[in-house]
């Protein structure tokens, strides 16, 4: 990684965390995940399960609001506030800029996914009282979640990079809401024909995959979660990343910023 | 310079797709053993309705639309087990009372038996029953609990009452009143199913629920041909002292003008043992006669 890139990243990591909208969220997150054992105590026998599920939802939903719309302000706040400029007025150059973002916002995910999975495992030793195997498995899960908000990121970045940051907001959101369907989408492709089959593979493999990102459920039964499932995962987020990166990149180079 | 920067990034978004799409097909092959599937995280319907937060009826339309990719994802792999479809359409329908689609096609799912459906006519029943107390005046569901009390519980009696009940709803079709006569009189014939299944065919504007009659007709004509056809066989073992080779051999000897023929246009399987049975017993899920006869 570039000098500049690694200038830019560190600022935006910086300027994030500075951000109180997102302390705030990371103030709720941590107070939901140790609030769960006491809604585990009036429930009967599933207080783990009810733990891994409430804490590792909390983290993917904060997360995924902390990447669309810390995401689709990267861009945006610096035309607004017109601190673009003198950056790009020094030999950096515009894909410098928004991979610096991208790594920058990713920092402060990865710091903020942290502090909530520490969250997490503090409640839940406060309620089992030991760790187990089946405790690990769920870094598992927290590690998917972190791999979704990479591929978020990446889109909210995108979506910034030509429309308003209402739409792009709007745009981010929905591909989430989809990418969750994903799954969905392949069955609704099996059992269909024609030209409709066709569309719904094509959406399908265009929207992120967002299904096999999700173990929460399977990881609170104490599932097991296949290597290879772990190796492709990260491998398609990257991909993912790279070619929502890379959009955006071919998008942001020809954006008349005048 | 600008230029081969954006024919760089190009290359490399189109890499990265291409790379996703792949990655993604192999993530389908390690994932295949997801096996959470039967897991339903939330059970109660009543909770599931105060969380829609007024949007009920957009809910039980994603609900239904999960029933049928459950039932369509577990159909496609012969499953014998369909353990989160009752639990599915009892969310589906607390959720929006009057989707009748939902009490009709869903009792179908869980009366067939496996791996047609779940095979649970106790809960197509309920089901059923849920539905007609929240939609008293729709006839077609009258109909559909009389159905799975004749052909799954063989209760001739309740189904009598039920088609009873259900011709006088206003508007019923008047062949309702025919099948509860029906009922009383020669509920086990082939007749009265042919006749039930015939008039699902020709009334159905569906076009699913016309397959599916034109499939269980299908199995009837299987279930009348292959009696017939046994007894031929039986006849030349007696004549004989041996059962035939093959059809050709009962041809020779008479008692056939041509090789027999399924409803699908194959020939019928003539096993040694004298047994007759279908070529492909998969094409024909509801037939009776031949299952058993391979069973024995």
């Amino acid at each position: 990684m570039s000098s500049r890139i690694r200038a830019i990243a560190f600022n935006t990591f910086r300027e994030t965390v500075r951000d109180r909208v997102l302390y705030n969220l990371v103030f709720f997150a941590l107070l939901l995940v140790t609030m769960a054992p006491l809604f585990g105590q009036i429930s009967i026998g599933v207080q783990r399960v009810l733990l891994v599920n409430l804490s590792l939802s909390a983290i993917s939903i904060f997360g995924t609001v902390i990447s669309i719309f810390v995401g689709i302000s990267l861009v945006s706040k610096e035309i607004e506030k017109r601190t673009l400029y003198p950056v790009l007025s020094r030999p950096v150059g515009r894909g410098e800029f928004i991979v610096g973002k991208y790594f920058g916002l990713s920092g402060t995910l990865l710091v903020n996914t942290a502090a909530m999975a520490l969250g997490f495992y503090l409640a839940l030793f406060l309620m089992t009282r030991d760790f187990t195997r089946a405790d690990a498995n769920v870094l598992i899960a927290i590690y998917f979640i972190f791999l979704e908000f990479i591929i978020i990121i990446g889109l909210a970045l995108l979506f910034s990079s030509f429309s308003t940051p209402l739409f792009s907001a709007l745009f981010a959101l929905s591909m989430f809401i989809a990418g969750t369907f994903a799954g969905d989408l392949r069955t609704f492709a099996e059992i269909t024909h024609g030209p409709q089959k066709w569309l719904a593979i094509a959406t399908s493999y265009l929207i992120p995959n967002l299904t096999s990102l999700n173990v929460i459920t399977r990881v609170s039964h104490d599932q097991f979660i296949p290597r290879a499932l772990v190796a492709y995962n990260t491998l398609y987020a990257m991909f993912y990343a790279a070619a929502t990166i890379c959009a955006a990149l071919l998008i942001f180079s020809r954006r008349d910023l005048k | 310079m600008r230029r081969r920067a954006t024919v760089f990034s190009a290359c490399v978004l189109l890499i990265c797709f291409l790379g996703s799409f792949f990655t993604l097909r192999r993530i389908e092959r390690a994932n295949l053993s997801n096996s959470m599937e039967d897991v339903l995280f939330i059970s109660s319907p009543q909770f599931v309705k105060r969380a829609s937060l007024g949007y009920s009826g957009l809910l039980a339309d994603i609900y239904w639309m999960r029933v049928v990719q459950y039932f369509g994802r577990k159909h496609l792999r012969d499953s014998m087990e369909y353990k989160a479809l009752a639990p599915l359409l009892d969310i589906t329908t607390t959720l929006d009372p009057n989707l009748v689609v939902a009490y009709e096609w869903g009792s179908t799912f869980l009366d067939q038996p496996p791996p047609s459906g779940a095979g649970d006519d106790d809960a197509a029943i309920a089901l059923i029953r849920k539905g007609i107390q929240n939609n008293p005046n729709d006839w077609h569901l009258y109909f559909t609990l009389g159905f799975i009390q004749y052909l799954g519980k063989h209760d001739y009696l309740a189904a009598a009452q039920t088609f009873e009940e259900g011709s006088r709803v206003p508007n019923a079709h008047p062949w309702l009143k025919i099948m509860a006569a029906k009922m009383l009189s020669d509920a086990g014939s082939m007749d009265t199913a042919r006749y039930l299944w015939q008039n699902i065919y020709d009334e159905s504007t569906d076009n699913n629920l016309k397959q599916n009659a034109a499939l269980h007709l299908a199995c009837l004509v299987v279930d009348q041909e292959i009696p017939q056809l046994e007894a031929l066989v039986a006849e030349f073992r007696r004549r004989f002292g041996r059962n035939p080779a093959s059809w050709k051999e009962l041809a020779v000897a008479g008692a056939l003008k041509s090789i027999p023929l399924d409803p699908l246009g194959e020939p019928y399987v003539l096993r040694s043992d004298g047994s007759v049975t279908v070529a492909d017993e998969k094409k024909f899920p509801f037939i009776r006669i031949s299952k058993s006869a391979s069973s024995d």
